[in-house]
Parts: structure tokens; sequence; C-alpha cells
């Protein structure tokens, strides 16, 4: 079958076609970059710029609002590190729990969790923001980055499946050699999921660096805002000459996503066919 | 099941005590929360103000902008998931072959979805729709009058719907999963017996595949129903053309944060849960017709 398709050049002309039809967007958000803003829509059908134009990435950069675009980037990435970082280590906690102990209850809270994954975000949306502000956590990172210390529930479920699939008798060997649980879930466990605490990182790494909504509602300052409010602050000022700015430094906040999507690809590609993440 | 130790219950709960808090804090609390808030009015800054169903009644009776958003929003579920869905599928059955240039279509393929929620994303799918942009222009090359897409409510409700199909990745990797699942033997066997392509595909790889496509259909619907990013940017954060890019959780959003409606934000968040619920629901008892389980001997 396989000898039969590659002599097939008509499958690579339609699946190349599509390919490039799917890339295209991309190809002229980052061909548009590098053009002089007034020209970016007078020559848009073209995809080579007449002259290249590096000032848009300079201009970019500089900022918006009076926020210089580095201060953003510091921002997001904080609010990822730390969010990531927390998320992974309490997921993978939760995950030994409900994977490897027995307990009463344990079906019920297994079936919260469940319930949980499937709740529409804006349920809680309106309740939780009030209650942050009564806390006093208004303009400021706390609401973004501490709920991700107490798990989320589509990184559990991923990494119960993969605790599932390690044999029990390893629990078993390690406990008659006196390892209590939580050495158990440090030493034995944690080591055996690796690739399922590597999925959730990068999976926390994207939804962090991309969210919007978060940002939105709880940072008022512009010092403190995200690469995403960012991008939306030069939507906002809008005025015609700087689409370039604003195309190079959407430019800028897409390199860490594909530099990562790059290096993890296998990883990606096996979190998602087998947990169904990222919508 | 066997009586467990104190020890042994308290040890379970150390470890999952961080969901346990996380889940009253952050998701059980606040939706009673909720729930109160739905039958008030409240601003943020007076005291909740008990008004009844009031929220309720006003929401489906007099306040036309809200009957549109979830006319937008069904819209936008019920035609942008299919399509993702038939198009995810189509793909993944193109792609389910030994060729060396799979992976690399795979990648190609997958790429919009991993930066899909970005507002670069949402930025530059709302340049493609310029009313100089590159679309238009396409148009134009074909012969054909150019749309004013952000002029036009259905036609700007397209564009976001085009924007959930282009990002099909994930579906796709799922489905690619499941189709390596099947074994060449079905294929073969049934094509010993005569049967064509269109056949092989409606008795073999529509059923063993059902029970992937309705997890896909499942997830999909939520998020679907939640779309706000795409939405806030597109629109400015407004739901412009005449709201026709309202969709559900923009105008919420708009309700609680830009008219300080604590209340009825609640009360919709409440009835975006019941029909979730319901359509989740109605998705799980249809399935039973539809789905095939193998360990189940068929149903």
């Amino acid at each position: 079958m396989a000898a039969g398709k590659w002599k097939w050049p008509a499958y690579h002309v339609f699946v190349g076609a599509i390919a490039i039809l799917m890339l295209y967007p991309i190809i002229w958000l980052f061909m548009s970059s590098f053009k002089e803003s007034r020209t970016i829509f007078a020559t848009a059908s073209q995809l080579i710029p007449q002259s290249w134009d590096f000032g848009n990435y300079a201009a970019g950069w500089a900022g918006v609002g009076g926020q210089p675009f580095a201060q953003f980037i510091v921002n997001s990435l904080i609010i990822v590190v730390l969010a990531t970082i927390g998320v992974v280590i309490s997921s993978a906690l939760v995950a030994f729990g409900f994977g490897r102990l027995d307990f009463r209850g344990r079906n019920l809270w297994f079936a919260l969790m469940m319930v949980t994954l499937m709740l529409p975000h804006d349920v809680v949306l309106v309740p939780q923001y009030i209650i942050f502000s009564k806390l006093g956590w208004l303009n400021s990172m706390k609401p973004i980055v501490i709920p991700n210390y107490f798990g989320a529930p589509f990184f559990i479920f991923l990494m119960i499946q993969f605790i599932r699939s390690i044999p029990s008798e390893l629990d078993e060997a390690a406990t008659i050699d006196g390892c209590d649980k939580f050495r158990l879930f440090y030493r034995i466990i944690l080591p055996l999921i690796k690739p399922a605490l590597a999925t959730a990182a990068i999976f926390s790494f994207y939804w962090r660096w991309e969210d919007l909504i978060g940002p939105v509602l709880y940072l008022n300052s512009p010092q403190k805002y995200t690469v995403s409010m960012g991008l939306k602050m030069f939507l906002d000022s809008e005025s015609g000459s700087n689409w370039g700015a604003m195309f190079a430094m959407s430019i800028v906040s897409l390199i860490p996503v594909v530099v990562v999507f790059f290096m993890f690809q296998k990883q990606i590609v096996e979190g998602i066919s087998s947990s169904g993440l990222k919508g | 099941m066997r009586k467990q130790s104190l020890r042994a219950n308290l040890t379970g709960y150390a470890f999952i005590s961080p969901f346990v808090i996380g889940f009253l804090v952050f998701t059980f609390i606040p939706i009673l929360i909720s729930l109160y808030l739905s039958f008030t009015n409240y601003n943020l800054f007076n005291n909740p103000q008990w008004i009844g169903t009031f929220n309720f009644k006003k929401m489906f009776t007099q306040d036309q902008k809200y009957w549109n958003s979830v006319r937008v929003t069904f819209i936008y579920v019920f035609a942008g998931v299919p399509l993702r869905l038939m198009f995810a599928l189509f793909v993944a059955m193109l792609l389910n072959t030994k060729s060396r240039m799979v992976g690399f279509y795979r990648t190609v393929y997958y790429l919009p979805s991993i930066i899909g929620g970005s507002v670069a994303v949402s930025i530059m799918w709302r340049n493609i729709f310029n009313e100089q942009g590159i679309v238009n222009s396409l148009l134009i090359f074909l012969g054909i009058p150019p749309v004013a897409w952000y002029g036009d409510p259905n036609a700007a409700l397209g564009t976001l719907i085009a924007l959930s199909v282009w990002q099909f990745g994930s579906s796709m990797l799922i489905f690619l999963a499941g189709l390596k699942n099947i074994s060449p033997e079905m294929y073969e066997a049934a094509g010993i017996d005569g049967a064509t392509a269109p056949r092989k595909f409606f008795k073999i790889t529509l059923p063993l595949l059902s029970p992937i496509i309705l997890f896909n259909l499942i997830m999909q619907t939520i998020s679907a129903f939640m779309t706000f990013v795409p939405a806030y940017i597109i629109s400015k954060g407004e739901g412009t053309p005449m709201d026709g890019t309202l969709l559900y959780s923009l105008y919420l959003f708009r309700q609680a944060f830009m008219f300080n409606n604590m209340g009825y934000a609640a009360a919709m968040a409440w009835v975006m849960l019941i029909m979730v619920g319901i359509m989740t629901a109605i998705l799980f008892k249809t399935s039973k017709l539809w789905v095939f389980y193998e360990s189940k001997g068929g149903r």
C-alpha cells in the first residue's frame, strides 16, 4: 500500500495543495510583517514584499502605550513559568492519589473531577472575579497563577491514564522494601510518567501564553500586561500606520509557540492522540 | 469495597487535597454564588439585591440581544463543529498511509491548531478578511465581486466559522489515532467480498470510529459553545457588525464586565450550563443508536 501511494503523484499534489492552503495565512502574516505598513493591504495578494522592511520589528519592539514589548514578554514568561510549575506538581499528586491509592470516597471525587472537566468555564467566571476582587487580588497575577496550584482536571486525567499503564507489582515491591506512599510517588511513579508530565507542561505553556481572558479581567495597568494584552493594545490603538508593527509583534508572540511545537512535536502529537487535549 | 484503614484514607486525601480544596474554592462555591447572584441585581459596588426570577424573565422575553447571541452561537456551533469534524476525518483518512511525507503533512495540518487560541491568529484572520484583504483579492481574481466581510453580520460570523474549521488539527490527530487501530485485514476481507470504497467507509470505518466521533463531538461542542477570543478580537470586543459575532460568551462577558450586570451575567451562565448539559445528554442518549462498541458485541 505504501509503495503504491508513493508512486501516486496525484495524492501528493492534492494533499500538498491542502497543506499550502493551511499554511498560507501564517505565511501571509509572516510576509506582511516585512511590508511597509501602508502597502500591506494594497499588496495583500502579493506574498513577497516588494522591498523588505525590518523597521516594523523595531517599531513593534519599542512597544505600545508607553510600554516596551519586552516588558509584556517578561510578564508572560513569569506567569507561564509559575503557573506551569504549579499545575504539573499539583496535578501529578492528585493523579497519583486517584490512580494508585484506595480510600473512602475516591469514586465520588473522581466523578466530580470528570464533571469539572466538562464544566463550561463561563459559569464560574463572574463569581471567581468577585472572590478575587474581595481578596484584593485584582491587578495582580495572583488570580491567573494561584488556581493552577490546585491541579487541572485535564492534566490529572491525562496522568491517571499514564499511571494506570504502570504495573502495580512495582508498588508492591517498593512497599515491601519499606517505601512509604510519598516515596513511592516521588521515586517510582513520577520518573515513569515523565512523558505525561512533559505533555502537561507543554500544554500549560500554550494555554497560559495564549490566555487572553485572564489578563483582560485581572490586569489593569499596562506595565503588568502580557503578550496577548500587548497585541490587543496594538489593535485598540490601530491607526493605519502601525499595522506592520502589530504584525511583526504577532510573529514574535508566535515564535515560542512554534519553537516548542517543533521541539516536542512527537510528545504533543501523542498527548493529543491519547487524550484529546486542546480544543 | 474493602474497608480501608484511617491511615490509608488520610494518605489518599493528602494526595488529592489540592483538587479537593481547589474544587471547593474555585468551582463549587463559585457555582453556588453564581446561582444566588442569578436571582439578584448586582453591580459589584452595592450589595446584591434579590429580584427573584427577573433576570431570567428579562433574558427570555425582553432582551433581543440575548436571543441574537443564542442564535449566533447555535449557528456557530452547529455549522462549525460538524464541518470541522468532517474535514478532520477526511484529512485523517488521507494521511492514514505509510508514505514518508505523511509526518510532514501531519505537522503542517496541525500547526494552525497549536497557534489557534492566540490573539495573533485572530488579528491575522481579521485582516485576511479585510475589505482589501487577501480573500477579497482572490475573489476579484476569480471574477467574483468582493464581500464586505465585516459589514455583513452573516459574513462576519462566516469568517469565525472558517477560523474554527481551519483549526481542525487536534480532532484530526485523534481520528488518525483511531484509524490506526482499525486492522487492515478488515478492509482486505471486505475487498475480497467485493465491497466498494464507500461501502467500506460506511460499514467499517464509521462504525469502528464512532466512539471517537462521539468523544470529539462532545468535547468540540462544549469548547465551541465557549468560544471567546476570536469573537472578542475580530469584533473589537463588541460583537460587531450588528451583533453578528456576538457569541454567547462574549455577550456574557460584556454584561458582566462592561455593564457591571453581574447578576444578569450569572443568570446567563446558568442557562448556558443547562443548555450545554442538555446538549451533552442528547449526544449521549442518541449515541446508543449510532455508536458501536466492539467489546459489547455491537451495542
